[in-house]
C-alpha cells in the first residue's frame, strides 16, 4: 500500500532526525537539506539509504544530487513507490 | 614399468600472524595547516572525517625509508632470521616507479634477498590482499615466513586544492609477519572488487595525458556519496560474511580494524555490525588520517602498542577502496 504524500514526509522527518538531532517539525516540503538544515553529503547518504529501506524503494546515487530540498525527497520516495 | 613421481609442496594445517610493525610520516599536518586551499576549517574537518591531525612524510622521508622500518619491527617481533622469509608481498599505490616492484628493493634492504618479492596494487584493500595470500603460501608450504607490508606516501599525489579527499590523506607504513600455526590464526578471506565502479576512487588523469602535456600531475580523486554508501552498507555486509566464514559472532570480537577511510564511516559500520560495546574499534583515523593500504597493520599496531587489546584475542580486520576492492578476514591477535 503506497504512503501519501504526507506520510512519506512524517517518516521522513524521523530518519532526519534520528541521524542528526534535528527537529522533526523544521523538516518541512520547502527546506533545502544543506542550506536550511544543514545536513552534509555524509548525513544525507545515511538518511538516503535508511529512506531506502524504510520505504522500499530505491534512490539511485545520480539521483541523490537532485533531492535538492525536503519536498524533492518526498515527490521522489512518493512516486518510486508506484 | 617406472612412474616418475613428481613433488609437491608439503601443506601445513595453519597458519597466523607472528608480528606487526608501523612506521608514520615524520610531520604532524593539522586541519589548520591544510585548511586554506580547500577554503575550510578545522571545525568543518574534525566533523565530516573525525581527523585532528594526520601523518604526513617530508621530502626526505620516502616510502621505502617507511616500509623498512615497518618490516624491520615485524622481523624482530616475530623472532625470525630475515633470511627465513620465503616472500615479500608489498601493497601499495604511491610507489613512484611502474618497474622494477618496491617488493624486491625492500626484500634486499631488509636481508630477505634472494626471496620472490612483489606488489599488490589493491589500494585500502592491500594489506588484506596480502594477508590472504601469506596464508595461503604458508598453508601450501609455498613459503614458511611471507612479509607482508602495507605502505603509502600518499602525500605525493594530492591535490591541496581538491575537496574530495585530499584533507584525509597521510603517509606511512604497516608490516606484518605471517607464519605457520598450531591453531588456526587466520580465518578465510572475504573477498572481492567491482570495476563497475572503478572511477569512484581514481586518478585525476593518467601519466600519458601528463607525459603530453594536457593535464597537470595525476592525484587521487573520490566521488564520496558513492564510496560512503559503498564502504558502509556493503562493506557491513562483507563483515558480516567473514564473521559467518570464521564461525564467530560479533560478541566474540576483541577489536574491529577497519581501513581507516573516515570516523563516519568507521561509526557507521559498527552500528549495522551492531557491535557490543566490549569490543575495541580502531580509530587511528583520528590522529594518522587516511594512509590507505598502510591503515589496517597501523590501526590494530597502535591498539596493541597502547594495551587497548591484547595478543591472542579475535580481531575482524576489513580494507575496502579503490577498484573497487575489498578483503575482510577475522585473525588472531599478533
Amino acid at each position: 500500500m503506497a504512503l501519501s504524500q504526507n506520510e512519506v514526509l512524517v517518516g521522513l522527518a524521523e530518519i532526519v532526525n534520528e541521524e542528526t538531532g534535528i527537529d522533526v517539525e523544521s523538516v518541512q516540503m520547502g527546506k533545502s537539506f544543506t542550506n536550511d538544515l544543514d545536513i552534509d553529503s555524509i548525513s544525507m547518504m545515511t538518511i538516503v539509504v535508511n529512506a531506502e529501506e524504510k520505504f522500499g524503494v530505491k534512490i539511485p546515487d545520480e539521483e541523490v544530487k537532485n533531492l535538492l530540498t525536503v519536498g524533492d525527497a518526498v515527490n521522489f520516495i512518493t512516486s518510486a513507490q508506484g | 614399468m617406472n612412474q616418475i613421481k613428481l613433488s609437491q609442496y608439503e601443506t601445513t594445517r595453519y597458519s597466523r600472524i607472528y608480528s606487526l610493525g608501523a612506521a608514520r610520516g615524520d610531520l604532524v599536518v593539522t586541519n589548520d595547516d591544510i585548511a586554506g586551499p580547500i577554503d575550510s576549517s578545522d571545525e568543518w574537518i574534525r566533523q565530516r572525517t573525525g581527523i585532528i591531525t594526520r601523518r604526513r612524510a617530508g621530502k626526505d622521508q620516502s616510502l621505502m625509508d617507511m616500509s623498512v622500518a615497518a618490516a624491520k619491527e615485524a622481523i624482530a617481533g616475530a623472532g625470525i632470521q630475515p633470511s627465513e622469509i620465503g616472500a615479500v608481498i608489498f601493497s601499495t599505490i604511491s610507489h613512484p616507479f611502474q618497474t622494477p616492484s618496491a617488493a624486491t628493493l625492500l626484500a634486499d634492504l631488509v636481508g630477505a634477498n634472494p626471496a620472490p618479492a612483489f606488489d599488490i596494487s589493491a589500494a585500502c584493500a592491500g594489506y588484506c590482499y596480502g594477508i590472504a595470500q601469506a596464508d595461503a603460501l604458508v598453508r601450501s608450504g609455498v613459503a614458511k615466513y611471507v612479509l607482508v607490508v602495507g605502505a603509502e606516501k600518499l602525500s605525493d599525489f594530492l591535490d591541496p586544492t581538491d575537496r574530495s579527499i585530499s584533507f584525509l590523506l597521510a603517509d606511512g607504513a604497516g608490516a606484518a609477519i605471517v607464519g605457520p600455526s598450531d591453531e588456526p590464526g587466520i580465518s578465510p578471506t572475504v573477498w572481492g572488487s567491482d570495476g563497475s565502479h572503478w572511477e569512484s576512487v581514481s586518478m585525476t588523469h593518467s601519466l600519458l595525458e601528463f607525459r603530453d602535456g594536457e593535464s597537470p600531475w595525476p592525484t587521487i580523486k573520490q566521488d564520496g556519496q558513492t564510496v560512503f554508501r559503498w564502504a558502509v552498507w556493503e562493506m557491513a555486509k562483507v563483515a558480516q560474511q567473514a564473521l559467518d566464514v570464521a564461525g564467530v559472532k560479533a560478541e566474540d570480537l576483541t577489536a574491529l580494524v577497519t581501513h581507516q577511510a573516515n570516523i563516519r564511516i568507521i561509526d557507521e559500520m559498527v552500528k549495522q555490525l551492531k557491535l557490543p560495546e566490549h569490543v575495541a574499534v580502531a580509530r587511528d583515523i583520528v590522529n594518522t588520517g587516511n594512509t590507505s593500504a598502510a591503515s589496517v597493520p597501523l590501526a590494530m599496531h597502535q591498539l596493541l602498542a597502547d594495551g587497548t587489546v591484547k595478543s591472542g584475542g579475535l580481531a575482524l580486520q576489513i580494507g575496502f577502496g579503490a577498484g573497487l576492492a575489498f578483503a575482510a578476514q577475522v585473525v588472531v591477535l599478533p
